[in-house]
């Protein structure tokens, strides 16, 4: 008898300002999927697009800012409440270049 | 399903941690080795990537309940057994460790108790602390991940390896996409296409590049291995039941969209994996779902200095490892796929072998793995060599790129890039990665690195031998560095160890 | 042998000073060959930093050849083209307090009298130069000539410049011999067959010394390893190569035990290369986290903006020194027709031009720029009774 999923409370974050509540358990970069975005990073030659990769922290294509936090794998990374999450392009480090 | 508990991470300032055993990954093969080793009387450090403990083979989130899962009554007991040891304090479970580095005990210490492994890892993906753990043996459970061949358009939103689609679905209950075409090499690719069909997503063909029916040119090994026949049946009548058709001898060769993933051109393969002139077709779809075959996660190991063996395809390494799962270097053990693929029965079997082993490395009492195990072990390894065999990687796929093609995804090196470095004479995979950079950015060449091999190896001008060992193994697998690390955790890493020298330790490294 | 198997020069070695040697030996109409037993760049030029300096050097010979090699390397960088990554971003030595700073200035006042051109920076003008330098530091001095190239690339180029000119690049093969007629230099026998040549140039790097006994003759090469750091890719943080001045006195250093100091700079991929250890320990190739972790502490306390960022790998390289810290450039008077160019320690990329250009000075019997006696590889002998 397969038992019954518990009822997954949502959690609040912010993402490049934007408001979005999603299941809690869920990594950054399901949430992202899950709202049709396959990509949400852009590269730092070609300016190109990426999202998830491998899924288990080998590719680092899925890169985001957390809470100040630059370079983190979306793939890996449970959201929390209150995550406050920007987009990268590179690895994030734009806001220090001289 | 209760989120899980763990430490906190990386608090400042904290000191290594001591245990008996260390266990790098809670995948299978990990939990299964710290279950045994805690059950053998050891303390037990388990350090893992993830959230949560199952690795990538029973990746799961609190909306699990095991419809997308296989074997789940193992996990559950087997977690149960882990959660158990972890509240009465035998085993100390550090999730969301990074391992950077394990050194081997200081030189002319000789193997035993006495002489201490450390453990070094960057502590929280989000909290990026320092954590080192001591500990007199190490199990190494760290497992692969899937194998990628550049195609033109791989690098496009949805586009991904086919273990993050069912990642996807296990740990976030999340559907990649609306219509997925799954491709590949290897078994992997029904089981992904089997959970994507079940959940709802159109699966609009399985693409395998190899024919699998020459399973049946091997009668004697598929005799023995008559336990996986169903599981195989089970998974092509799923398919046949929503209708996925599977190509067999066909690949994705390019990938085509606008900013994400919108359709895919399917072709024909010859033996040699150049396509068939003609024989290519379109598919929407904005999931590719990809992966041929898996590459062991060995770099800790060969860093400490253990053994390495080469792969079938020479281009894969795996630890060698004894009847006891101990590697080359004494109180050093490899369990699972870092040994070899050969699936999650195999991990938790080489699991239960390598931890019962620490624990004797430790000094308690423990029976060696019985004729049992050891048959059961052998057996399966067969038939994890008997897959590998049938679903080979010849070098044709590399006709199958343009100039424009990105063999590199993390510096965005292009094929015509890459082999303008070898006609300069940058001509072996080191060199090559030295000049055009291929390798050299955050995944330092997981990813591409075996493509760029195969790419400069049918480049250069013939008649010239491939590179050596060292060659390809530096250029591939060497990794002094197995996870990024702040700079800041290298320097308290550093501290660290100078503080203890003061304080009278003997010096390590 | 026959006559397709001789050439004017044989260069052994296709690391930066061996594709100099042969780009100047090309240009200046001598048929060459380089013979390499791995591919370009195999050896230390793979990893090299890629400095080109003067701010390092206190006057004498060493300084004098960069002088000349760093006017060479801006002529290069036009013929090599941008892939070589050619950056004349200048270098700027920091001090950390009072009494190193008045040691810097006396440096920085004696190179000027030797040519160099030098910047006095006060406390305060730091961080104009560098705005992410940390706070306290004593000043220092700004060396506008300095630069810095992507050394494997350097190589290629320059090999494949020669290779245009009608010099020939034989990869993987290795010389196991350098044979000899009546007292002089006849070729090299190599792990593939052999060829005739009235002079052969010894640009074997760190293997140099034993690429001389394959001959006969001793040559103290030895190994000093050094660690580099290299960081995640960045956008541009760091302008200059900045190092603290402690860092000359390490290069000096006859000490066998760890000399580091802190040498942090960018590059034109992104990453920044934080260095700079040196001990001598053979060719030992484990690494060591203690020296990683102190190189990165350095480079925090420099640049506290870099403690959050990530290092992605580290890597080890074998500098050829050679007792006096001189390289070792010119005619070995024991073997007629050997010469040598090798054992330039952590310089080899900035001295490699004007290495190439003099050895092509001696192979053609032109006059060199600069006196050889300094460099001259019989200096290591005893002096002969009278």
């Amino acid at each position: 008898m397969p038992e019954q999923p518990a009822p997954c409370p949502n959690v609040d974050i912010t993402v490049d300002g934007a408001g979005w509540s999603v299941p809690a358990g869920s990594s950054i970069a399901a949430a992202f999927v899950a709202r049709g975005h396959p990509g949400w990073r852009l590269t730092r030659r070609r300016a190109e697009p990426r999202g998830l990769g491998c899924g288990m922290g080998v590719c680092f294509d899925c890169l985001v800012t957390v809470n100040g936090t630059r370079g983190v794998r979306a793939c890996l990374t449970d959201v929390r409440e209150g995550d406050v999450i920007t987009t990268e392009r590179g690895s994030g480090f734009a806001d220090l270049a001289i | 399903m209760p989120t899980w508990p763990s430490e906190p991470r990386g608090t400042p300032g904290r000191g290594p941690r001591h245990s008996d055993v260390a266990v790098i990954g809670a995948g299978p093969a990990g939990m299964s080795a710290a279950v045994a080793a805690a059950q053998a009387g050891c303390s037990v450090t388990v350090l893992d990537l993830g959230e949560r403990p199952g690795g990538q083979y029973w990746r799961w989130g609190p909306a699990s309940d095991g419809r997308f899962h296989h074997g789940w009554p193992a996990f559950r007991a087997l977690r149960d057994s882990f959660g158990g040891h972890q509240a009465a304090g035998r085993i100390v479970h550090l999730a969301g460790h990074a391992v950077f580095h394990v050194d081997p005990p200081p030189a002319g210490e000789g193997p035993g108790v006495s002489s201490r492994f450390t453990v070094r890892a960057v502590a929280g993906e989000r909290e990026r602390g320092y954590a080192a753990v001591e500990a007199s043996a190490v199990v190494v459970a760290t497992g692969a991940y899937e194998r990628q061949l550049p195609v033109p358009g791989w690098t496009l939103p949805g586009v991904m390896a086919a273990g993050a689609a069912q990642a996807l679905l296990k740990g976030s209950a999340v559907v990649a996409g609306h219509r997925v075409v799954v491709a590949g090499t290897g078994p992997f690719l029904m089981p992904v296409a089997a959970g994507l069909a079940q959940a709802g997503a159109r699966v609009a063909a399985v693409v395998e590049a190899n024919q699998p029916l020459s399973y049946l040119r091997q009668p004697l090994d598929l005799a023995r291995s008559w336990r996986k026949l169903p599981e195989a049946a089970g998974y092509l009548a799923r398919l046949a039941r929503h209708r996925v058709p599977v190509l067999c001898r066909h690949a994705v060769v390019a990938a085509h969209g606008d900013g994400r993933l919108r359709s895919v051109t399917v072709a024909r393969l010859d033996p040699a994996w150049a396509l068939v002139p003609g024989s290519q077709r379109t598919l929407d779809a904005d999931v590719l779902a990809v992966g041929y075959g898996f590459i062991p996660q060995v770099e800790l190991l060969g860093e400490a200095g253990a053994q390495l063996r080469r792969g079938q395809d020479g281009r894969t390494f795996a630890a060698e490892a004894g009847a006891d799962q101990q590697t080359s270097v004494p109180g050093l053990f490899a369990a699972g796929e870092t040994t070899g693929i050969g699936g999650a029965d195999l991990s938790c079997l080489e699991g239960q072998v390598a931890g019962r082993a620490a624990a004797r490395h430790c000094g308690h009492q423990v029976r060696p793995a019985g004729p049992a195990i050891i048959r059961r072990r052998a057996a399966l390894r067969r038939f994890g060599a008997l897959l590998d065999a049938v679903h080979p990687v010849p070098p044709g796929w590399t006709t199958w790129l343009t100039g424009d093609t990105i063999v590199c995804r993390c510096e965005e090196v292009t094929l015509a890039r890459l082999l303008a470095a070898v006609d300069l004479g940058a001509d072996d995979a080191r060199s090559a990665k030295l000049v055009a950079r291929p390798g050299m950015g955050w995944c330092q060449g997981r990813i591409c690195g075996a493509a760029v091999a195969a790419i400069v190896a049918g480049h250069r001008r013939s008649g010239r031998p491939e590179g050596g060992d060292l060659d390809f193994a530096e250029s591939v697998v060497s990794r002094p560095l197995a996870q990024p690390v702040p700079l800041e955790v290298l320097a308290e890493a550093a501290q660290e160890r100078a503080n203890r020298d003061m304080a009278g330790t003997p010096d390590h490294l | 042998m026959s006559a397709s198997h001789h050439r004017d020069v044989v260069v052994i070695g296709a690391g930066i000073v061996g594709a100099a040697c042969c780009y100047y030996l090309a240009r200046a109409g001598l048929k060459v060959a380089v013979i390499e037993r791995g591919a370009v760049a195999a050896g230390t030029t793979g990893a090299g930093e890629g400095n080109i300096l003067v701010s390092d050097k206190e006057p004498g010979p060493e300084l004098e050849l960069a002088q000349v090699s760093i006017r060479l390397w801006r002529q290069l960088g036009d013929e090599l083209g941008p892939d070589a990554e050619l950056e004349p971003k200048g270098g700027l030595v920091v001090a950390a307090g009072p009494e190193e700073r008045q040691q810097l200035d006396e440096f920085a006042a004696a190179q000027a009298v030797a040519g160099v051109e030098v910047r006095t920076v006060g406390p305060s003008g730091l961080r104009d130069l560098e705005p992410h330098l940390a706070d306290g530091l004593a000043g220092g001095v700004l060396y506008p000539e300095d630069m810095q190239v992507q050394p494997m690339m350097a190589a290629a180029l320059m090999l494949r410049a020669a290779r245009d000119l009608g010099a020939e690049l034989r990869l993987h093969e290795e010389v196991t011999a350098i044979e000899t007629a009546a007292g002089r230099v006849a070729g090299v026998r190599t792990s593939t067959g052999g060829l005739s040549a009235g002079l052969v140039v010894n640009a074997a790097g760190t293997w140099a010394g034993e690429l001389a006994a394959r001959a006969g003759l001793a040559l103290p090469v030895l190994p000093r390893r050094g660690f580099i750091v290299v960081t995640e890719p960045l956008p541009r943080m760091i302008r200059h190569k900045v190092y603290t001045a402690d860092y000359v006195a390490n290069v000096a250093s006859g000490s066998a035990g760890l000399e580091i100091s802190a040498v942090v700079e960018a590059t034109a991929s992104g990453t920044v290369l934080i260095g700079a250890s040196r001990e001598r320990v053979g060719f030992d190739r484990t690494s060591s986290m203690k020296i990683v972790g102190t190189l990165a502490a350095q480079a925090i306390r420099l640049f506290p903006v870099l403690a959050g960022v990530r290092a992605i790998r580290f890597y080890r390289g074998f500098r050829p020194y050679c007792p006096d810290h001189l390289p070792v450039i010119g005619s070995d008077a024991r073997l007629p027709g050997l010469l040598h160019a090798c054992g330039h320690e952590g310089a080899g990329v900035g001295l490699a031009p004007a290495t190439g250009h003099l050895i092509a000075q001696i192979a053609t019997g032109q006059t060199a720029p600069v006196s050889l006696a300094p460099f001259d590889p019989g200096r290591f002998e005893e002096p002969a009774r009278a």
